[in-house]
């Protein structure tokens, strides 16, 4: 919403400096945006005299000039326009002066050689206007020696309040007005509105075409023809009003129903009477009927748009655009002024589908104040007559003005309940009061009655915030709120700890963390188990960002790509964030996702004096997901892994994660050349990612104590034994059936060596463990030992075949 | 000169002679070993008369003391000499550089990083997190939060839809936080404090706006919850967040269909140089909007706004985060470009604490 500071003074008697309206209206909700001032810009420009203007010495096209620019001390000025004439009066910059048009600052120069001391405006150079052809060529009797500015009355600074939606009592000059003297910063005019007398009766009839269902969508439609008007150009003021707050002036009567549109907020439409087939109806539009619209487009209506239509068809959009067929120009000589109501929730529905904005569509779509429906018919009728001359007839109504206004019953202590402030009830009193309420009672609860122009205002929250906002919410002073007793309590879920827990977990990897979009190509989510209908946008910012994804590895794999290609080929990368499988809130998870690419290996890769170049494979992406789960105090006793994972990964280089068949909880590897292919990677990926919701949740215990530490006395001691079997054979296999050989003494088992080829036969391979036995009541003897890895070889070689080597 | 003389000058001329380990062990074997000469005179000993022994037997164990101290002061010097020799081979070039550790490889998102710091804040003053889906319906998106179907409030928020059910429902991707404003209401008792740290999506994009952005939402239902309170609630917040001994705060009436009376809230800064510093300066910036919990809000979770009342805020953490820690522009946030995050990024074990400090 914009206004210039003289029309708000229409309005508003106040002494008050624009910088202090302009923090009022910030401090009581209305923010300021913008503060033009084109006077404070363009002060330097005086209006002056060319008192000669001669021929360049040295250039066809330039003459010099003397300026008078009123001190009496004429000036040399070079200048280049063409219109440069002696005699003329035309507007000066003395050097110094910033030219916004040309975004430079003057200077004394010397131009071909002939001194010149300022410079002569055209419109453009003031940012003004948009004549380039030569500088402004004022009227005689102009006076020289006065800043343009002021003469041409551009010292008005426009003001630009950004309104919120709740407001459209604000969207009038008039509104802000009412509410700005609320303050106590000025008084708020009351112009007296004076009724049209009107001669005879509208011929034009009208009707509510509309079910009575339907009444809401137009419960007033007033009609007035204005006989006898010229529709010239509007008045100097009211064109340099609307040009000031960005409108284009048309003619005196389209420039009325705009200027009340802004002055009152009260959207008006002019018909050429002339154009005008007929009575005028008021109906749901047709399915596909078309209106040629004032913004020169076609717009083809429907069923649950409403129209104005005549004996011609659709000659209006109610609310929103008139037709271009029945407007308003030079010709006319008999206009019909309209002044409706109509349902906000329609306008909006319709506006936005037929993608028009309008000053009209803004204000209906808000809310306009219905009493002021036939004030703003008569109001409009006064202009008309003033600026265009004419006879008016009397007003066509259907309908009837709506009684909107409520009454709350308000306890007074509800504004130190929800504020927290103590207010004088005088004070209160009179901010309602002024503000348009009326209050009435006495006492601890007072019945509050809304005016018509505040449909927002519903309930004691709402006057609440009109009594604090009015004040000042700087008044609140700050109170604290009360904190519980004693040591504060953990707050965190388990599922929230974890997540925290995994990034930082991940990033002591080496591994840095990406946040990467939610949503991803269609084809990526299908690659890795998404894309189903519930989970595609209806409306994507962009093609590429279409699907919520079913994993952060697509988005995680494309983000290690863009980093090799940029030049950063080892990216490690890892994101913990919510994945889809359905549009339910249970088929959204959080996972914690690694991918390694090239050398990006836990050590960091690349090559280093202290090694050749490591490159990253399914266990670089295991050792990720085991630190993790070990990290988030996951117990991997019963953690099985078993081979092959998701479509996605590479079916003979990669594992699942799982507690057992039904209790998956990830999975790691190498990504599948075929993934690779269809999202362009290249190098060597590897990716793990578990499903933290999966995890099993701590088991509540008593006690914070630890088990109790049970330490042998003997030595350990460690047995290697080297199996040769077949090569499909799992070594988790052959590691678990040597601890199933004896439970009690071996306390672990490490797999040290692999091998195939030479001396191994074809198909087997070489798998060397070393056992450690942890005697626990007394030193083994030799036969013992001898004795537990008999037992040892036997139960490998029964469940795996494996046979010692030899 | 006596024999013994003769015996302890050679042998600890032997002593002083033996070059290495195995010619001092020689020298004592020849000595005091079974048959060496020093035990060899230990067993005459036994074959004196008394007076005798009482003559020769301190002599000989004067000799073979002294022979063993040599002995032993022999062994120290030799393996003195063997360490130094060492030594002076064993030396690596210790200006070699070492791999990176990975703790100092990786990175923390900034996102993680000022969540973890807004919720060490907020859970100092009681606050528990809760949170919810992105994906959500319009009844808790909109309509349960006092946005009317067909409200031009509805078009402050640009939202993404998903593809309509078969009854024509469409859900969206939650434009703000505060639908788990409803489920924490509808699900928990009051009094409740929570914040709703999360993601959240608008059709925007520019280079202060992108699809997806986070925010975090606070909650109080609460007898002592008002403006009052409020204000306080957020002066502390901004305070310890931007690490600073005071703020001032601006408080600007403002709409949210949720919220009534509604307030935006500016925070005084400086602005020098693309540099932006809070608790000095003229300069406001906008960083967060609050209010009263609307009682139609309050009624949709089944409470009665007579006696019921609460505040709630939004803040956007992206806005927060940029502003404290001064990345110009939103959009690499999600573009996980390896220099932009190990330049932005946080060490993993720089864990924000209010005991230690948010920021190292």
């Amino acid at each position: 919403m914009k206004f210039t500071l003289s029309w708000l003074k229409d309005h508003l008697d106040t002494e008050a400096a624009l910088d202090v309206i302009a923090e009022t209206l910030t401090r009581i909700g209305l923010e300021v945006e913008g503060i033009e001032d084109k006077a404070a810009a363009l002060r330097p420009y005086v209006i002056a005299r060319v008192l000669t203007a001669e021929q360049h010495p040295n250039a066809d096209r330039l003459r010099v000039c003397s300026v008078d620019a009123g001190d009496g001390q004429p000036v040399q000025v070079v200048c280049g326009a063409p219109n440069a004439r002696a005699g003329m009066l035309s507007v000066f910059a003395p050097p110094g002066t910033y030219v916004p048009g040309k975004a430079i600052t003057l200077s004394v120069g010397t131009i071909r050689g002939v001194e010149s001391r300022g410079m002569l405006c055209s419109g453009a150079e003031l940012g003004i206007g948009e004549d380039h052809d030569g500088i402004l060529d004022l009227p005689e009797g102009s006076p020289v020696g006065t800043p343009y500015a002021v003469h041409a009355g551009l010292d008005d600074p426009v003001i630009e309040i950004n309104l919120t939606p709740n407001r459209p009592d604000c969207t009038s000059v008039h509104g802000i007005a009412r509410d700005l003297a609320a303050t106590g910063i000025g008084t708020l005019k009351h112009a007296p509105l004076l009724p049209v007398h009107g001669e005879g009766l509208c011929p034009v009839t009208v009707d509510l075409a509309l079910e009575p269902a339907d009444r809401v969508l137009c419960p007033l439609f007033a009609l007035r023809l204005v006989r006898g008007v010229t529709n010239g150009p509007s008045p100097a003021w009211m064109q340099a009003r609307l040009r000031a707050i960005g409108l284009r002036p048309i003619n005196a009567l389209v420039d009325i129903t705009n200027y009340v549109t802004f002055d009152r907020g009260r959207p008006l439409h002019v018909f050429d009477a002339a154009k005008v087939g007929g009575g005028l109806s008021v109906r749901r539009a047709q399915e596909g009927e078309t209106l040629k619209a004032l913004d020169g487009r076609t717009h083809t209506l429907n069923a649950d748009i409403v129209v104005i239509a005549d004996a011609n068809g659709v000659e209006s959009i109610a609310g929103i655009i008139g037709g271009e067929a029945s407007g308003c120009d030079a010709g006319t000589t008999d206009v019909l002024i309209e002044s409706a109501l109509w349902d906000p929730a329609n306008i909006a529905q319709s506006g936005r589908r037929l993608g028009v904005v309008t000053d009209a569509r803004y204000r209906f779509e808000r809310g306009v104040d219905p009493a002021f429906a036939l004030s703003g018919l008569d109001l409009a009728t006064c202009l008309v007559l003033d600026l265009c001359g004419g006879s008016p007839t009397q007003a066509v109504v259907a309908g009837a003005v709506p009684e909107t206004e409520r009454t709350i019953d308000f306890p007074w202590t509800e504004v130190r309940r929800l504020a927290g402030i103590e207010l004088s009830r005088a004070e209160m009193t009179v901010t309602l009061e002024s503000l348009g309420f009326h209050v009435a009672g006495s006492g601890d609860r007072v019945q509050v009655r809304t005016p018509s122009w505040r449909p927002d205002v519903e309930g004691k929250a709402d006057l609440v915030e009109e009594i604090v906002r009015i004040a000042g919410l700087d008044r609140i002073e700050a109170k604290p709120l009360p904190r519980a007793g004693g040591v504060g309590k953990p707050l965190l879920t388990v599922i929230q700890k974890r997540t925290r827990a995994a990034k930082r977990a991940l990033a002591s990897r080496g591994l840095m963390e990406a946040v990467t979009w939610s949503f991803i190509p269609h084809d990526d989510a299908v690659l890795f188990g998404g894309g189903g209908a519930d989970l595609v946008l209806a409306n994507p910012i962009a093609s590429e960002l279409s699907d919520m994804r079913p994993s952060l590895v697509p988005g995680l794999l494309r983000a290690a790509q863009r980093n090799a290609d940029r030049g950063f080929p080892d990216a490690a990368l890892f994101e913990v964030g919510q994945c889809f499988a359905t549009d339910a809130p249970e088929g959204q998870t959080i996972r914690a996702t690694a991918v390694r690419r090239g050398g990006g290996t836990h050590l960091g890769g690349g090559r280093h004096w202290d090694g050749g170049p490591q490159v990253v494979d399914a266990f670089a992406a295991k050792a990720d997901a085991l630190a993790l789960l070990t990290a988030l105090g996951i117990p991997t006793g019963g953690l099985q892994v078993a081979a092959g994972g998701p479509a996605w990964l590479h079916p003979g280089r990669s594992g699942t994660l799982r507690f057992g068949p039904r209790t998956e909880i990830g999975w790691f590897g190498e990504v599948h050349p075929r993934v690779m292919k269809a999202l362009d990677l290249k190098g060597t990926l590897v990716a793990f990612e578990i499903v933290l919701d999966a995890l099993p949740l701590p088991k509540h215990k008593p006690t914070k104590a630890k088990p109790a530490l049970a330490l042998s006395d003997f030595q350990p001691l460690s047995r290697d034994f080297a199996f040769v079997v077949e090569r499909a054979v799992p070594a988790g296999d052959l590691v678990k059936a040597a601890l199933n050989a004896e439970r009690k003494l071996i306390a672990g088992i490490d797999v040290f060596d692999l091998y195939e080829g030479a001396g191994i036969p074809e198909g087997s391979k070489s798998v060397a463990i070393a056992v450690r036995l942890q005697p626990v009541e007394r030193t083994l003897t030799d036969a013992e030992i001898e004795a537990v890895s008999a037992r040892i070889v036997a139960e490998v070689g029964r469940k795996t075949g494996a046979t010692l080597r030899a | 000169m006596t024999d013994l003389d003769t015996l302890e000058r050679d042998l600890l001329a032997q002593v002083a002679g033996a070059s290495d380990e195995a010619a001092l062990d020689a020298v004592r074997v020849s000595a005091l070993g079974k048959k060496g000469s020093v035990s060899d005179l230990l067993k005459t000993l036994g074959s004196m008369t008394p007076e005798e022994r009482k003559a020769r037997g301190p002599l000989i164990n004067g000799l073979r003391d002294r022979v063993q101290g040599a002995l032993g002061e022999r062994r120290e010097a030799l393996a003195e000499a063997a360490l130094e020799a060492r030594l002076s081979a064993e030396r690596v070039d210790v200006t070699l550089p070492v791999r990176e550790a990975p703790e100092t490889r990786g990175r923390i998102h900034p996102i993680s990083q000022v969540i973890d710091e807004v919720t060490a804040i907020f859970a100092d003053m009681g606050f528990s997190v809760a949170e919810g889906p992105d994906i959500e319906t319009d009844e808790l998106n909109f309509t349960a939060l006092n946005f009317p179907p067909g409200h031009p409030a509805r078009e402050m928020h640009d939202t993404f839809f998903l593809a309509p059910d078969h009854l024509g429902r469409r859900k969206v991707l939650r434009t703000h936080t505060s639908p788990v404003q409803i489920r924490t209401m509808r699900s928990q008792e009051p009094p409740i404090r929570v914040i709703i740290p999360g993601r959240t999506y608008r059709h925007d994009s520019d280079q202060t706006h992108t699809p997806m952005f986070h925010q975090v939402e606070g909650l109080v239902i609460d007898k002592a919850a008002n403006i009052a309170s409020l204000k306080w609630v957020l002066e502390e917040f901004c305070k310890a967040f931007f690490e600073v001994d005071a703020v001032k705060m601006r408080f600007r009436p403002s709409f949210f269909p949720f919220t009534e009376p509604s307030a935006e809230v500016d925070i005084q800064c400086s602005r020098k140089g693309g540099e932006i510093r809070f608790g000095e300066g003229e300069d406001w910036l906008e960083i967060l909007g609050c209010g009263m919990v609307h009682p139609n809000v309050l009624r949709n979770c089944g409470l009665d706004p007579d006696s019921v009342q609460g505040f709630a805020f939004g803040v956007g953490l992206d806005r927060i985060a940029m502003l404290k820690y001064g990345m110009p522009d939103l959009r690499p946030f999600f573009e996980a470009d390896v220099r932009w995050l190990d330049h932005y990024g946080f060490r993993p074990l720089d864990v924000p604490s209010l005991v230690g400090g948010l920021t190292g």
